[in-house]
This record gives C-alpha cells, sequence and structure tokens, in this order.
C-alpha cells in the first residue's frame, strides 16, 4: 500500500480532483461543478495545443541539427538570431506553460539564453493564432498597438536576463521529469 | 516526453480552475469597468498575474470590457500580464529555470506589462 502510493504520489492531486469532483456532481454540490466547467474549458485549450507542440517539438528534435541551432541563434547570433525565434515562436500555440519544454529543447540544442527569454516573450504574447482570435475580439487597431509596443520590451527582457545571468550558472531543466538533477 | 508534461499540466488546470471560481470573470468586469481608474489599472495588473484564463475566454471578457467602458490600457494591461506573467504556474516554471531566475523572468515580465499598459492606452487614447 505505502510503495503504491509513493509510486503514484504525482497523481495525488489529479485523483483527489476526481473523487471531489464527482462527489459534487453526486451531491449537487454548486462551487465544485462550476470549477469543473472552467476545467474542461482550460482542458479544451490544452488538448488543442499539446498535439500541434508535440509534433513540432518532436521534428525540431529529430531534424534540426544541434550545431544549426547553435550558429543561428546561439550565443554569439545577432538580430537575425532575434527575428528567427521570434518566427518560431508566433507560429506556435497554446498559452506560456505549454512554451517551457520547448525552452528546455532550445537550451538543450544550444541556443542563446537572450534567444531563450526573447522566445518566451513572443510565445506568451504575440503568437499568431491568438492573434487571428484577438483581432477578432479587440479590432486589429488594438492588436496591431500592443504588439508593436510588445516586441522591443520583451526583446530588451532577453538583453536583461542574459545579463543578469552572465556570471551565474544557468541551465533549463526538462520540468517534466520526476526525478530532478541536484537544484 | 507527453507523459512527462501531462501531468504538470493537469495539475495546474486544476489550480487554474478553482482559482478561477473565487475570482469569476463577472466579478473581475465589475471591478474593471468603466471609470475604473489607477485602481482598475492595478487590479488589471493583480489579477491578470495570478490567473491564467485560457485565451478564447479572457479575449471575450476583454471585448466586454471595452464595451463597457473600460480604458485601453486597463484591457491591454490585464490581457499582457495574463499573457506574460504568471504566479500559479510559477511552480512549474521553478522546475525548469529554478526559482531565482523564474521569479526575476516574471518580475521583468510584470515591469514590461505596466508598462505595455500604459503605452497602449497612450497611443490608442491618442488616435481615437
Amino acid at each position: 500500500m505505502k510503495k503504491f502510493f509513493s509510486k503514484h504520489r504525482g497523481y495525488i492531486w489529479v485523483a483527489a480532483y476526481a473523487v471531489l469532483t464527482v462527489l459534487s456532481f453526486v451531491l449537487g454540490f454548486n462551487p465544485g461543478k462550476t470549477i469543473f466547467t472552467s476545467f474542461t474549458q482550460s482542458l479544451v485549450e490544452m488538448v488543442t495545443f499539446v498535439p500541434f507542440l508535440f509534433i513540432i517539438v518532436g521534428l525540431f528534435d529529430v531534424w534540426v541539427p544541434k550545431e544549426r541551432i547553435q550558429k543561428h541563434i546561439g550565443r554569439g547570433s545577432g538580430i537575425k538570431g532575434i527575428a528567427l525565434v521570434v518566427l518560431l515562436a508566433m507560429l506556435q500555440a497554446g498559452p506560456l506553460y505549454g512554451a517551457f519544454p520547448v525552452a528546455y529543447l532550445l537550451y538543450r540544442k544550444g541556443a542563446g539564453i537572450r534567444n531563450i527569454f526573447i522566445y518566451l516573450g513572443a510565445f506568451s504574447s504575440i503568437k499568431i493564432p491568438m492573434l487571428g482570435i484577438e483581432i477578432g475580439y479587440l479590432g486589429i487597431e488594438f492588436s496591431l498597438v500592443r504588439t508593436l509596443v510588445s516586441l522591443p520590451l520583451f526583446i530588451g527582457i532577453g538583453y536583461l536576463m542574459e545579463r543578469y545571468l552572465k556570471n551565474r550558472h544557468f541551465e533549463v531543466r526538462d520540468g517534466g521529469q520526476k526525478k530532478e538533477a541536484s537544484s | 516526453m507527453f507523459r512527462n508534461v501531462l501531468l504538470p499540466f493537469l495539475n495546474i488546470l486544476i489550480l487554474i480552475s478553482v482559482v478561477l471560481y473565487f475570482i469569476p470573470p463577472n466579478v473581475i468586469s465589475q471591478y474593471l469597468g468603466a471609470k475604473s481608474g489607477v485602481l482598475g489599472f492595478a487590479i488589471a495588473a493583480l489579477v491578470g498575474s495570478i490567473t491564467l484564463i485560457p485565451g478564447f475566454i479572457s479575449y471575450p471578457i476583454a471585448a466586454g470590457l471595452i464595451q463597457q467602458g473600460a480604458s485601453y490600457a486597463v484591457v491591454a494591461v490585464f490581457m499582457t500580464t495574463l499573457m506574460m506573467v504568471g504566479m500559479i504556474t510559477l511552480p512549474l516554471e521553478i522546475k525548469y529555470f529554478g526559482k531565482a531566475v523564474a521569479i526575476t523572468r516574471n518580475a521583468m515580465n510584470f515591469v514590461a506589462a505596466l508598462i505595455i499598459g500604459l503605452v497602449v492606452g497612450l497611443i490608442l487614447g491618442l488616435l481615437s
């Protein structure tokens, strides 16, 4: 029994949530039902982007050799490197936490610190699929101005992060892995 | 790899939906509506930083806010913090980048989001 729990410890929240949700529906507990509604809404978003994300990550991992990544978006890459990561980020979909596994991959493939954080910035705020929805709801003017204002700021953050981490030990870990390396 | 990522993602989704229950969209719109001013801007930045609302829910909220007369600055800071700053996802981010880096990134993006909100509000105010 103890062994069973330690083996499946990662699933404890999911299991607890599933039990509580079933109970909420059986007992007619409304907060539980409301929470389940927003859970499914977020789940739909995740399910729509995750396969796409993994296809990109998978292809990227297999097809693009490390040397090429290092050359184009590695430490010494300039404006062209920035443009490339921004473009890469814009072509993707999903919420910010979906970008972390990609950041790990970029890091492993030798992308520069600056470009990793510029990637995160571009991913979070100017993805093309999201811009499409944004234009639909808030208009082209709003989206365009927001994009143009955001762009220099998250590129600036990339430079700042690079400076901040210059003399520090920086690594991106595979956060999905159960056993972490020494932290 | 898929299985490795699925579990932390599911945990995040559970957390998000519980937080959203306590800060429901209609309460958000109530506080960020017309004439919400500096307080509205601060609330927008704060709520946006804590929560993580999927795009296809947050954009309708934003459009509703503008219809209600909320300022562009408030909406822009809300959307930007939602996208760029994630307190809820911080534990996950720490697993990838470590504590110091994750917190620094969020802090920098928070400041950037405030600037984006103000500048977007200013520019759109001048245009309209």
